[in-house]
């Protein structure tokens, strides 16, 4: 327990340093000796992370390892689990985020999410788009929450086929659709960081291809988390990796790096095949 | 040979084993269809049976029901004397109602049969006739008094028992002592019927009227008006009652042991008996609050009381069958918890709730027991006009003409049967079309 412990800070110290020398991309979230419990178990132990601004952060390892619980307690989505503590601090532009002032609703709005299974409302696409400005009164006219609507479809990548249908039910849509539906969905409120779990494990490869395209396109204006479970696709779209194990952080690198030559070898087991 | 023979061996040596476990699934086979087809022929014939009783049930109740649906007429022409009705020539009210519009009925029926002319066989003849005649002619006159004086043709009902005559539910042959017409009067009413003066029409008292001791003026729309105010409070009191205890303890309460003593007491409280209930409410609403007797809001409260488990216990399950990931999606959008629940949860779960409902407010539309406890069964008269006037229920109503020895009750029992089910009927159809709207919106 405490050798790995010992293993995670240096390392993710030792990831934070280029950030601080070339100084071009802020760190947007900050995680400093996060601990996560589900009633007496705990699933999370210490982790230290930092997630820069418009980046991909991929968070890749083996099933149960705790990677979806560390991404759930990023917008505090672990707390409509009644049994669920989460200890630590998690800072978002440096404010805590668990802190008493801050609005779980508020801190949502800043901190989006795609979930797993893509979970269209059963209403219409329009409507599906428009919830998100709606319940947070981003806009008071019709033709405005139009704009927004068609914005966002436009960054998901998803205007041109549906624009004719927008009055049609989001669930009619095929899977893969639907999750850019749900894309789109998040991106309407203009959050400033986007966490996706596993947001490809119920698409075909085209797909999957499509959602991968369009994550790099969205790293422009957002910050992004994803949680994966194909190492191909961290590979592919982010730029720094981060290796969950047993609950525990094991290394954080950038994403070449970590995928040619990791430093823990567990990282390196992992990452070749032999567990997980 | 010898290269085959190996070859052949190998398969049967392993086939053996192969055709071996062949022959028991294709025996066990045979057995596994068999059962099959006996089950399903068990099926068929429960549902069978149960058609059947239900067709058995209907066919008698309707049967039975059809009779009280038309009622026998006499078409007399009256001359309406202003000596008899309005001898001052006033033409107050008061005069007009308190006139003795019997005299005129009586003058004209009584011409019909010069012959009679004991007293004792005129109280006869005139019994033939409905009490409820001289209601009608004093309607009539109060509502046009221009009237008075002229000569008109009026239809009027016959007594029950001359209905029942007419109907065939009175034997003629049977000895006389054992039926309510005497011989005379039906020798007077075929003389009736000879002018052309009888006449079966449709029963419209019986939609129309409240209850009375005359069968043939008896009506169930006072029982149904009081139904449906009680059936209106029950509704406007348990339903948001139980939405918001339901969605409360699925979506707020935390999980400890207030939240689960309370969900045991709900589920209890599902299996008191009605009549409990009914205590209670006379406790309660009437001795306590000091609510009037007899009323649809003292039934509707109590009602709702006893229906509100089965309403919380649907909706729980409803809300709890809405799948996690809609509001997974709510929340990370940063929907508050009653955000979610309004705009996501609570359409979905809906269509689940308004089933419910129908189950719960089906069962209070045929609850009596309760609503003895709380004066209901009283004898009511007068259609209520709101849930504070004292009125009755269809079943108790059906309970009270059950009980009622009049041969014509008996098929306005059956009627009044009808009556409730197609209120039942109603119901179960406005929350089909209720869920359809639900469903549709999605």
């Amino acid at each position: 327990m405490t050798p790995d412990m010992n293993q995670s800070i240096p390392q993710d110290t030792a990831g934070d340093a280029p950030v601080t020398q070339s100084q071009t991309d802020a760190v947007k979230l900050k995680a400093r000796n996060v601990k996560v419990f589900y009633g007496e178990k705990q699933a999370l132990f210490d982790v230290n992370l930092d997630i820069k601004a418009n980046e991909v952060t991929s968070l890749i390892g083996p099933s149960g390892c705790g990677k979806s619980t560390f991404l759930r307690s990023l917008n505090r989505m672990n707390d409509t689990i009644d049994i669920c503590r989460v200890e630590g601090e998690i800072s978002l532009d440096g404010q805590d985020i668990y802190d008493k002032t801050i609005d779980v609703v508020h801190l949502r709005a800043r901190v989006g999410m795609v979930f797993q299974k893509p979970n269209p409302f059963p209403k219409s696409i329009f409507d599906n788009v428009a919830y998100g400005p709606r319940i947070h009164g981003l806009t008071n006219s019709n033709s405005e929450l139009e704009g927004i609507v068609q914005t966002a479809l436009e960054k998901a990548g998803l205007w041109n086929e549906v624009k004719d249908r927008l009055d049609q039910p989001g669930t009619g849509l095929s899977g893969g659709q639907q999750q850019r539906l749900c894309i789109a969905r998040a991106v309407a409120v203009s959050p400033e960081v986007i966490l996706m779990d596993e947001p490809c494990s119920a698409l075909d490869p085209i797909a999957t291809a499509k959602i991968e395209e369009l994550i790099d396109e969205l790293r422009e204006n957002f910050t992004i988390v994803i949680v994966t479970h194909s190492m191909q696709q961290a590979a592919r779209v982010s730029q720094r990796t981060a290796f969950f194990h047993l609950g525990y952080l094991v290394e954080v690198d950038d994403t070449e790096k970590m995928f040619t030559n990791p430093t823990d070898e567990r990282t390196q087991g992992y990452i070749t095949g032999r567990f997980g | 040979m010898t290269d085959a023979a190996p070859i052949m061996n190998g398969p049967t040596g392993g086939g053996l084993t192969t055709r071996n476990s062949n022959d028991a699934v294709s025996k066990g086979l045979k057995r596994r269809y068999a059962a099959e087809r006996r089950f399903k022929a068990y099926g068929i014939l429960a549902i069978a049976f149960a058609m059947g009783m239900l067709g058995l049930l209907f066919t008698t109740i309707v049967s039975k029901a059809i009779p009280a649906f038309t009622q026998t007429m006499i078409n007399l022409e009256i001359t309406l004397y202003p000596q008899d009705i309005d001898p001052e020539g006033t033409r107050e009210r008061q005069a007009l109602s308190s006139a003795n519009y019997r005299n005129v009925i009586r003058q004209a029926y009584y011409d019909l049969f010069p012959d009679v002319t004991s007293r004792r066989d005129r109280r006869e003849l005139f019994d033939m006739i409905s009490p409820g005649a001289v209601y009608e002619i004093r309607d009539m006159v109060m509502a046009n008094p221009n009237l008075i004086g002229e000569r008109v043709t009026v239809q009027m009902p016959m007594s029950d028992d001359i209905d029942q005559l007419n109907k065939g539910q009175i034997r003629k042959d049977s000895p006389e002592t054992e039926r309510r017409v005497k011989d005379k009067q039906i020798a007077w009413f075929e003389r009736l019927e000879n002018r052309g003066l009888i006449e079966t029409v449709f029963n419209t008292t019986f939609f129309t009227a409240g209850d009375s001791r005359e069968p043939e003026l008896a009506g169930i729309f006072g029982a149904a008006m009081g139904s449906l105010f009680t059936m209106l409070v029950t509704l406007l009191v348990s339903f948001p009652l139980a939405v918001a205890s339901a969605i409360y303890l699925e979506e707020f309460a935390p999980v400890n042991k207030w939240t689960q003593t309370i969900e045991v007491n709900i589920n209890n409280l599902a299996a008191v008996p009605s009549i409990v209930f009914g205590l209670l409410g006379l406790a309660v609403f009437i001795n306590f609050f000091g609510m009037p007797r007899s009323a649809p809001v003292v039934g509707g409260l109590v009602l709702a009381l006893m229906t509100l488990p089965t309403i919380i216990i649907a909706a729980r399950s409803a809300l709890k069958s809405v799948p996690p990931s809609i509001r997974e999606a709510a929340y990370g959008l940063g929907a508050s918890p009653l955000q979610v629940v309004t705009h996501h949860v609570l359409p979905l779960a809906m269509p689940g709730i308004l089933t419910g409902t129908i189950i719960g407010m089906a069962q209070a539309l045929g609850e009596t027991a309760p609503l003895l406890m709380i004066g209901m069964v009283a004898f009511i008269v007068d259609v209520p006009h709101g849930a504070l006037d004292p009125a009755t229920v269809l079943p108790v109503q059906i309970y009270l003409w059950a009980d009622s020895p009049e041969r014509a009750f008996v098929e306005r029992t059956s009627a009044a049967i009808c009556v409730l089910l197609a209120f039942l009927v109603i119901m179960n159809v406005g929350a089909v079309f209720l869920r359809k709207r639900f469903e549709r919106k999605w």
